[in-house]
């Protein structure tokens, strides 16, 4: 028999293997700069990745995760919360006695994959039938979502997800919070995390309503470039055959990516957002034609990020063109039987609007 | 059988052997094999010979496709917590299988939820996790293994047209394995031979990056078996015949011819930088590129025929997942929808427990139950058979088959127009969520243009392009559509079909041409079409009403439209009234 601990659903299956490492990762940087901008401002919501199978996209997410510094979490907390920001707590340690001193734990940042065909018992959490049954005590079963908590939450094939979860995810990730009122249980916790999505849009269409929830989009294609291919394949390959000397080897390039993260996070709150900067976004998005304020609002919050991260002190037009593409290609209307892409139409808008300033 | 030499060399079974061998080396780190099969005894000896090189003491283990989630991963045994009345964990499966190979039967069959949760497990564990034998018994495009696992699996083998006696073990056998696996980790790969696989990858149109990794793996594992100390040629040719070419989606060969330029057919690295460096790395690529151009020609040999003839056609994954449609039949015991009442059953795979129901259940019993095991440390005795689970009605999601007649005498009068009125059908088809397949038919028979779908790009892009001319082998389209429509019903979809033709068959089930074996092999088609009773319409694209076609959908029991002179808009309102 397993003790308590195991019966944990993290403990269901073998640790993760090691992830493989950020910096080591071959191209694709505008995935890279996403998702570094994510981990920056996890209030820009979240990176929608489309691509084929085998492009890196789980194996980048992983990566930047592992190397996110581990946070602090109130110890007997299932949801991890922080003890810096009681705002954010879950009820159980609401209700903890105040002026006691809190015992907290390093933790790793969670990357967690919520699969497809996942029942909605296992996304939200459910009634411990354990407990129930044997002791007769009615006790809640965290989820998925529970367990992204501060993390990220990897939703493979993200179009294929069945409705009624994506009604789930959509009003999980827009108020931070898991609400649970099913089978006499009534329990409402924290679930702020940033949603990574991946998918083949050939495969099927996603619904606008969650299309609107992900922050930044990103395109991505395995490199045509052989050189890069095979760099691809030779440094997978001498991971998986000696992964310590691996990350040995690349050791003091994650250190620095790190840091560099770290030092952004410290910087955010003081990069300026000039009037300039905000004209130039809302003309950008006026004239490629985006839906509702989300796309102004994203567009700048990861411009300031970008500035963030390059020691910038405000944000200017260079951080803004580089993050256009990315914050509002998904929100432009379009038509289903339509071939011609977004990307097409903000780079036009892009350049017209340089033209304009000259 | 086959002239070709590469495949031969397939088809006398050395490949299907090296496969087995190699998967033996370290079943983990090759994923896991998919093999076609339609499990003879060919299957049976090769599963026998893995079975044999592994090594000793090697879980085996067996997966039925409907296991529960419980026993995949690991959870609560339910049965013995209520018995002993305290919580008892049992081992998934899966990680009971550490290190061994797991066997999946009829592995086409598996559903989503479960080819997720697998390919989840697969990609955590890594390495140190298990490999997989998934027999793929699939007869057809629509059926196919779940993408995410045949992804990962690295050996991909055809055993359908391979005697029994085509697998045997020489020369390999048990000690030949046992050192190769020693020596498997200090094989040497040269650039050159890395450059091959990844140019043959790319050539033949794979973009995943897991593939060319996957065949460095199995040349590694091929030159440790041949007993050398690097990776040869012929190491780098069977991993292009054993991972990449079963996964081609473009043909090399024609891309090459097709494709004047030569950094789009085959990329030269060696000539780009030959400009800017010295004559010693001239000398160095062109020796990859050489090596690159066989390894080609091993992958293209081995590309069976019906892959080059639908190319493009099946390499998207099919949509599988049981999504909520609007207008599908209701489906009871679903997993989600609406409450529908209570049942007895275990709560597995999803289904609710439904607590009051089970209490409501054991309560009468509590006395009884009390007197028999007095030391029972619960509150509540609960057995098994107290369990009631909530079930759901929900509706399945609807699939509209579109079978066209791409004919010479339907497309003379209007393909255009019956393309016109598909796609403002597909537009209607996007609206309600539905998937959409489409099947024409013409000249010698029918074929599946597009797989089950919701991509509608990928529906307008094909029909754009779909060829008409041609006789008209009516009785192989409606074959092939209830072939289709059975199908997706067994999935659990609802299947609706569409039928655009103007009736005039002329070549028969067989083959054979002759307007009244065709007229009748058309009707006996219809017939057993309208005995399995999907939600039919038939459409009559003849520039005048003809009998042929009434007579069709009399047999076929479906709505006959006669549609002299429809626009697209007409057509697609008819449809619409019809489901």
């Amino acid at each position: 028999m397993r003790t308590e601990e195991e019966s944990d659903h993290a403990g269901r299956f073998p640790p993760m293997s090691q992830p493989f490492p950020f910096s080591a990762l071959v191209a694709q940087d505008e995935l890279k700069l996403a998702l570094l901008c994510a981990a920056v401002d996890p209030s820009i919501g979240g990176v929608l990745i489309f691509g084929d199978r085998g492009t890196g996209k789980s194996t980048a997410v992983r990566a930047l995760a592992a190397l996110l510094p581990p946070m602090r979490v109130i110890a007997e907390c299932h949801y991890g919360c922080d003890p810096q920001s009681p705002q954010f707590w879950c009820s159980d340690c609401r209700a903890r006695p105040v002026g006691r001193r809190l015992k907290t734990r390093q933790a790793p940042v969670p990357v967690i994959d919520l699969p497809l065909g996942a029942t909605e018992d296992r996304v939200v959490g459910t009634l411990n039938l354990e407990q129930a049954l044997s002791a007769g005590i009615r006790t809640f079963e965290p989820g998925l979502l529970a367990r992204a908590n501060r993390g990220f939450l990897y939703v493979d094939e993200v179009n294929l997800l069945e409705d009624h979860l994506v009604d789930l995810l959509i009003d999980v990730a827009a108020s931070g919070e898991n609400l649970v009122e099913r089978e006499g249980l009534s329990v409402r916790h924290p679930a702020r995390f940033v949603l990574v999505g991946s998918g083949n849009p050939e495969e099927g269409e996603l619904r606008p309503q969650l299309l609107d929830r992900f922050g930044l989009s990103v395109e991505i294609r395995t490199p045509q470039d052989i050189e890069q291919r095979m760099q691809i394949v030779r440094r997978r390959d001498d991971f998986e055959r000696n992964a310590e000397a691996f990350m040995d080897t690349w050791q003091p390039q994650e250190a620095l990516v790190r840091r560099q993260i770290i030092a952004a996070r410290r910087r955010l709150a003081n990069v300026v957002l000039p009037e300039e900067a905000l004209r130039w976004a809302a003309q950008l998005c006026t004239r490629v034609g985006t839906d509702g304020l989300r796309g102004e609002l994203t567009l700048v919050r990861a411009a300031r990020a970008l500035a963030a991260l390059h020691a910038k002190r405000s944000v200017t037009p260079t951080e803004l063109e580089q993050v256009a593409a990315g914050a509002l290609r998904h929100r432009l209307r379009r038509d289903p039987l339509d071939e011609a892409g977004s990307t097409v139409r903000i780079e036009r808008a892009l350049r017209e609007q340089g033209s304009q300033r000259e | 059988m086959n002239d070709g030499g590469q495949v031969d060399a397939g088809l006398n079974g050395t490949d299907a052997v090296l496969a087995a061998a190699c998967l033996a080396l370290k079943p983990s780190s090759f994923g896991g094999v998919a093999l076609r099969t339609d499990r003879d005894e060919t299957c049976e000896r090769w599963l026998a010979l893995l079975r044999g090189w592994l090594p000793a003491r090697s879980r085996w283990s067996a997966l039925p496709v409907h296991i529960d989630e419980e026993r995949l991963l690991g959870g609560m045994n339910l049965a013995a917590t209520l018995g002993s009345g305290r919580v008892i964990y049992e081992r998934g499966v899966l990680a009971d299988s550490l290190g061994g190979v797991v066997v999946i039967g009829t592995a086409e069959r598996l559903p989503p939820r479960v080819a997720a949760l697998i390919g989840l497990a697969m990609e955590q564990a890594g390495s140190d996790g298990f490999g997989l034998v998934a027999l793929d018994g699939s007869r057809s495009e629509a059926e196919q293994l779940p993408p995410v696992l045949a992804e990962r699996l690295a050996l991909h083998v055809d055993l359908r047209e391979l005697r029994p006696e085509a697998i045997h073990p020489a020369p390999l056998d048990a000690v030949a394995i046992e050192t190769a696996r020693s020596r498997i980790t200090r094989i040497d790969v040269p650039h050159a031979g890395l450059q091959a696989l990844c140019a043959t990858a790319q050539a033949c149109g794979v973009d995943s990056m897991r593939v060319p990794l996957l065949a460095l793996r199995v040349a590694r594992a091929s030159a440790a078996l041949a007993g050398r100390a690097q990776v040869a040629e012929a190491d780098l040719e069977a991993a292009a015949r054993l991972v990449i070419a079963p996964r081609a989606r473009i043909d090399p060969g024609a891309a090459a011819e097709a494709q004047a330029q030569p950094e789009q057919a085959l990329p030269e690295p060696a000539s780009q930088r030959s400009g800017s460096q010295d004559s010693g790395a001239d000398e160095k690529g062109s020796a990859g590129d050489h090596i690159a151009d066989q390894v080609l020609a091993a992958a293209r040999a081995a590309i069976p025929t019906q892959l080059l003839a639908s190319l493009g056609a099946e390499t998207t994954a099919l949509r599988r997942s049981g999504a909520s449609g609007r207008s599908g039949a209701m489906v009871l015991h679903g997993r989600r929808g609406r409450p529908a009442g209570v049942r007895a059953g275990k709560p597995r795979m999803g289904a609710r427990l439904n607590l009051l129901a089970t209490l409501r259940c054991a309560a009468p019993w509590q006395r009884l139950r009390r007197a028999q095991q007095a030391q029972h440390a619960a509150r509540v005795l609960v057995r098994v058979d107290d369990l009631r689970v909530t079930h759901f009605r929900q509706r399945s999601e609807t699939a509209t088959i579109f079978v066209l007649d791409a004919s010479g005498s339907s497309a003379l009068h209007r393909l255009a127009e019956i393309k016109g009125a598909v796609e403002v059908l597909l537009a209607e088809c996007y609206v309600r969520r539905d998937q959409v397949a489409v099947i024409s038919f013409r000249s010698k028979g029918a074929e599946l243009l597009l797989p089950p779908t919701r991509s509608l790009v990928r529906a307008k892009r094909l029909l754009a392009g779909m060829p008409g001319g041609g006789a008209t082998p009516l009785a192989s389209g409606i074959d092939a559509a209830r072939e289709l429509a059975e199908q997706l019903r067994r999935r659990g979809l609802t299947p609706s079909l569409v039928l655009l033709t103007d009736g005039q068959a002329n070549v028969g089930r067989d083959g054979s041409t002759g307007r009244e074996r065709a007229q009748l092999d058309a009707l006996r088609a219809a017939k057993l079409l309208g005995a399995c009773q999907f939600k039919m319409l038939l459409i009559d694209t003849s520039p005048r009403p003809q009998a042929a076609a009434r007579s069709l959908a009399e047999s076929m029991r479906c709505r006959y439209l006669p549609l002299p002179y429809a626009d697209a808009r007409t057509l697609a309102s008819a449809v619409r009234s019809a489901q």
